[in-house]
């Protein structure tokens, strides 16, 4: 039984089946991948996870409670933290703050009216996030505004604020969209560095091949709203199924 | 002008941990503690500081020292921290928040006809009033966002001036509004001797009482509703800064810098908003209950949408999301409304009277059209002016000039990073 | 039934107004991306676009052949006729016609001047604007319009300044006679009637504008994507600019014919500036069609709460009836009613 179940998870948009039957088990502890062509429907699973959508049929477990029908910050709580595909941090906000939100997210819960005490004599919170801000290499910046950060800054920090929270299961979304080769490896390092460091639960939706084999232990293949395979990253690699679905568009 | 914005806070956040923990007085840090003492001596002092000018001098017209327009500044001062507190910080434009100053109004003068003629009763009354009806506004009103809730904020307000001024007439007084009259219950006062019109009062201490003093050809006024007001609004600014420094500020801030990363960072954004919504409701209801301690009626126009216009003018104009610029804003505002009203022409040609004739009337011309009944265009000028030039406001300004003067460029990295930042956009 | 009719009928010319200044609204804000506070200061300058024109028709001077009334050095002004130019070029019946029909005639004068002002408002101050948060948008729009409506105040005054109607339109048609009911149970003045064919008129060339003419295809495409389009290497600005000279020029006419019905002051403008935006916010942003159905349903709803019957069970709900149905309409269809995915969202 793994930390995640999706069982039967169907999503249509009116005439489109954008997922049929999804079926998949993320184990704890392992680094996930959601593969597949464009159009795959990765995006809509990923979606039906952290409860921006509902989907029409099927249930989705994590540890053994559905998650579907609560609200983002919900799920949150739960144990599940998010990585957008372009960073989503805030902006206006002093890199240290930025991690100190989720700090206080995970300490307080989604609301408390805390009006009169101060930032400043939450000590422990605050070693807390520059403790994480240096595992990130990012300490130096904490008194920058995130808006003014490099772009592979943003991702760190974005990384930084969910790991903050241990979260119990890290989502993906193609962390490596858009980027240059140079960045795309950055980011597979911190990636792998976070992966050696902390014993977490990764699930990465992700279409740059490059990303997921040096990355993932279980991946899954997804075609047209369907799991078509699942299995090790070697096996996938010569898997005739997997090379269909990908002809023309990558090289494996 | 050494204001510290939200932003700055960040600034201070980078101080080294112990020089945070030391010093702290009343849990306001170093630059926040001389902040509120700069306020402090500016109420408290305001009676010297707005009457430079010697009585009966030419330049008197100028003095801003008497009790009805000081109290106006804190009053509306009070009105604009609330405002800052849900735009400022949450980027949540209200379009409809002088309902509340208009419900706080109305509570607190019944308070005063019912219960008593001292002003403590009216003014928790009015808070509290004032801060039911922005829990149920800000409940319906906050489940949209951007636009749609400026609008949706509008609406009510406009929907409340509309009521008051028709079907709630037995509540309101309709047109002619609420005074207070001999013939009120006043159920826990002692009764009034005939004659003796009902007065707001403080334990007995009438608010229309003043103290003056005469050195040589000045004259200070000291009134004693103002010093009530100031002494709100003292406290009104305090807690605004602790507001702007506790996690519930920096989580409305977050709000306003990206909404969706906050739901997915576990908060849960609707209540925090709402919070934001329904304090500065409250800060409203505030203002309004000292208007009705100090002039004893209200009346509907007070909840009238330009009234909303002008404490969103008050805001921006001291600086949006910044602590003390609503109140330099509202006392901008106020300041100005009652100055450039006064001028006509007579004064004009006063003033420009070392001019050639001709030249004079052209400049007195020119000058005209923008003061006595014309401030409302100077007013709609400098609202233009203020959001092309500088929307960070006055505050922003300041700042912009004390880093032309001190050349310190190191000093304010994140500072003048922070300042190119503009005033929030809600639900973009 | 009748009433009903009748509520209807009342509804059309408060709905036309609202109509034209929140499709103009929603033109600007779909092709701009802009909140524009100031629109409702445009339809109060097209009002006073035809007081203008009228005074202009009236001047007059006094003709040299009068005679000469003065006394001692005194003239007695009362005794001299001024003559209008007019009259004099044209002659007594042509001159004085046109005079009469100096709203209608306004139009001509109104469209070059409102279309001038608009794009010279987008050129000079909207056009930095693009860029900045709706919040920027809002509050420096809502300046301007205080700006216009002083000077207008500055020049015209604080009060209404009455702008009748050609005499042709004044009495009233009656639609009892001609409908089957009682002679005399709906009657409908004949400038109400004339507004709301102007509108429908101006509402349908506006729609037929943007659907048959490649400057309207363009436009539109911009409204959906404005960045492809952009791209395509279509000087879209330039066109943008044209769209808000053509809004004001809509939202002035709104103003121009509206004089007669209600006599122009100069916070009109701001009057119908809520009540319009509520409008636009109804109908859904973005949405021309959502705009105008919006401006005739909220224009009829308002009518029909204004009925005494109706007055008589809810007190006061004429006031408030409009912002009640945006508050319901928000609340169950958050994009208005016919609002686009994606306008104005996060």
């Amino acid at each position: 039984m793994g930390i995640l179940e999706v069982k039967g998870v169907g999503k249509r948009f009116g005439g489109l089946q954008a997922l049929g039957d999804v079926n998949l088990s993320v184990a704890e502890s392992t680094v996930h991948a959601i593969i597949g062509p464009n159009g795959a429907g990765k995006s809509t699973l990923l979606n039906c996870l952290v409860g921006k959508l509902i989907p029409d049929t099927g249930s989705v477990l994590f540890d053994g409670k559905s998650v579907l029908g609560r609200k983002p910050h919900e799920i949150n709580q739960m144990g599940i933290s998010r990585v957008f595909q372009t960073p989503e941090i805030f902006a206006d906000l002093s890199v240290l703050e930025n991690v100190m939100i989720p700090c206080f997210a995970k300490r307080d819960g989604a609301f408390r009216l805390h009006a009169i005490e101060s930032v400043e004599n939450e000590k422990s919170l605050q070693d807390k996030a520059e403790e994480m801000l240096a595992d990130v290499n990012m300490l130096e910046k904490r008194n920058m505004l995130a808006s003014a950060l490099s772009r592979g800054d943003k991702r760190r920090l974005e990384m930084a604020m969910c790991l903050v929270q241990d979260p119990r299961l890290l989502l993906l979304d193609e962390p490596t969209a858009g980027m240059a080769r140079a960045d795309t490896n950055n980011t597979i390092d911190l990636l792998k560095e976070i992966n050696d460091k902390r014993d977490i639960t990764m699930c990465i939706i992700e279409h740059d091949m490059h990303v997921v084999f040096s990355l993932a232990e279980r991946i899954t293949v997804l075609a047209q709203g369907t799991p078509l395979v699942e299995d090790t990253p070697e096996n996938i690699k010569g898997h005739p199924k997997v090379r269909e679905a990908y002809l023309g568009e990558a090289q494996v | 002008m050494t204001d510290q914005t939200t932003d700055t806070g960040a600034v201070r956040a980078s101080a080294p941990k112990t020089k945070a923990a030391s010093g702290r007085v009343l849990g306001l840090g170093g630059k926040d503690l001389s902040l509120f003492l700069l306020v402090l001596g500016l109420a408290l002092f305001a009676p010297f500081i707005l009457n430079p000018f010697p009585e009966g001098s030419a330049l008197s017209q100028f003095n801003a020292g008497y009790p009805d327009l000081m109290q106006r500044f804190v009053i509306f001062g009070i009105f604009a921290i609330g405002f800052n507190i849900l735009f400022g910080l949450t980027g949540y434009l209200s379009f409809g928040h002088a309902a509340f100053l208009g419900v706080g109004s109305y509570a607190g003068i019944w308070m005063m006809k019912l219960l008593t003629t001292n002003v403590i009763p009216a003014i928790i009354g009015s808070i509290v009033v004032a801060g039911l009806f922005a829990l149920i506004v800000g409940f319906i009103s906050l489940r949209r966002s951007g636009i749609y809730f400026s609008i949706l904020t509008l609406a009510f307000a406009m929907m409340s001036f509309a009521l008051a001024y028709s079907v709630l007439t037995p509540i309101t007084g309709g047109e002619t509004g609420l005074q207070l009259k001999y013939f009120d219950p006043r159920i826990l006062d002692a009764e009034l001797a005939p004659g003796n019109p009902p007065r707001a009062n403080l334990f007995g201490l009438n608010m229309t009482s003043s103290y003056e003093l005469e050195l040589g050809s000045w004259v200070f006024t000291f009134n004693a509703g103002y010093y009530l007001a100031a002494f709100m609004m003292l406290l009104a600014f305090y807690l605004s800064i602790r507001i702007f420094r506790s996690p519930f500020g920096m989580m409305l801030r977050a709000v306003k810098s990206n909404q969706n990363r906050l739901n997915y960072t576990g908060i849960s954004s609707k209540p925090y908003t709402l919070a934001a919504f329904v304090i500065s409701g409250m800060y409203a209801g505030l203002a309004g209950g000292l208007l009705v301690a100090m002039d004893t009626q209200v009346g509907a126009e007070r909840m009238f949408w330009t009234a909303s216009g002008e404490v969103v003018l008050m805001t921006i104009l001291g600086g949006a999301g910044t602590l003390i610029g609503p109140v330099l804003g509202a006392g901008f505002i106020k300041y100005f409304e009652n100055i450039i009203s006064k001028i006509n022409s007579t004064v004009l040609h006063d003033w420009f009277a070392f001019l050639p004739d001709g030249l004079e009337n052209v400049v007195v011309a020119i000058i005209y059209p923008f003061v006595g009944k014309g401030w409302h265009l100077t007013l709609g000028l400098l609202f233009m002016l203020v959001v092309i030039f500088l929307p960070g406001g006055l505050v922003q300004g300041g700042q912009k000039l004390a880093t032309v003067f001190r050349r310190d460029k190191n000093a304010g990295s994140v500072e003048s990073d922070a300042a190119k930042k503009q005033p929030g956009h809600p639900g973009e | 039934m009748d009433a009903i009719i009748l509520q209807i009928l009342n509804g059309l010319d408060k709905g036309s107004a609202y109509a034209l200044i929140a499709l103009g609204l929603t033109l600007i804000f779909g092709t701009l991306g802009v909140v524009n506070f100031a629109h409702g200061a445009l339809f109060m300058l097209g009002a006073f676009c035809a007081v203008t024109f009228s005074r202009l028709l009236s001047l007059g001077f006094v003709p040299e052949d009068a005679g000469d009334t003065s006394v001692g050095g005194f003239s007695f002004g009362a005794l001299q006729q001024e003559t209008p130019y007019v009259v004099h070029w044209f002659g007594e019946g042509t001159g004085n016609a046109i005079i009469d029909w100096a709203v209608p005639l306004s139009i001509l004068f109104a469209i070059p001047v409102m279309v001038a002002i608009g794009v010279t408002m987008e050129r000079g101050l909207i056009k930095h604007f693009y860029k900045r948060p709706h919040a920027d948008q809002i509050l420096v729009t809502f300046g301007l319009a205080i700006v216009l409506q002083e000077i207008i105040k500055y020049f015209y005054g604080a009060n209404p300044i009455p702008t009748p109607a050609p005499s042709a339109f004044v009495g009233s048609f009656d639609f009892g006679v001609l409908l089957g009911f009682d002679p005399g149970s709906i009657v409908y003045p004949y400038w109400r009637l004339t507004y709301f064919f102007f509108a429908a008129i101006l509402i349908a060339a506006v729609f037929a504008f943007l659907q048959f003419t490649t400057f309207g295809m363009v436009v539109r495409a911009g409204m959906a994507d404005r960045e492809t389009v952009g791209m395509l290497g279509i000087d879209i600005d330039r066109r943008f600019t044209i769209m808000f000279g053509i809004a004001a020029a809509v939202a002035g006419l709104a103003g121009v014919m509206y004089g007669p019905i209600n006599s122009p002051n100069y916070h009109m403008g701001m009057d119908f500036l809520v009540l319009s935006f509520v409008v636009v916010v109804v109908g859904g942003m973005g949405s021309l069609p959502g705009a105008v159905l919006a401006g005739f349903l909220l224009g009829i709803i308002e009518a029909f709460a204004s009925m005494t019957e109706v007055l008589n069970v809810l007190p006061g709900i004429n006031q408030i009836i409009i912002y009640l149905v945006a508050i319901i309409v928000l609340l169950t269809r958050p994009r208005g009613l016919m609002g686009r995915k994606g306008v104005m969202e996060d």
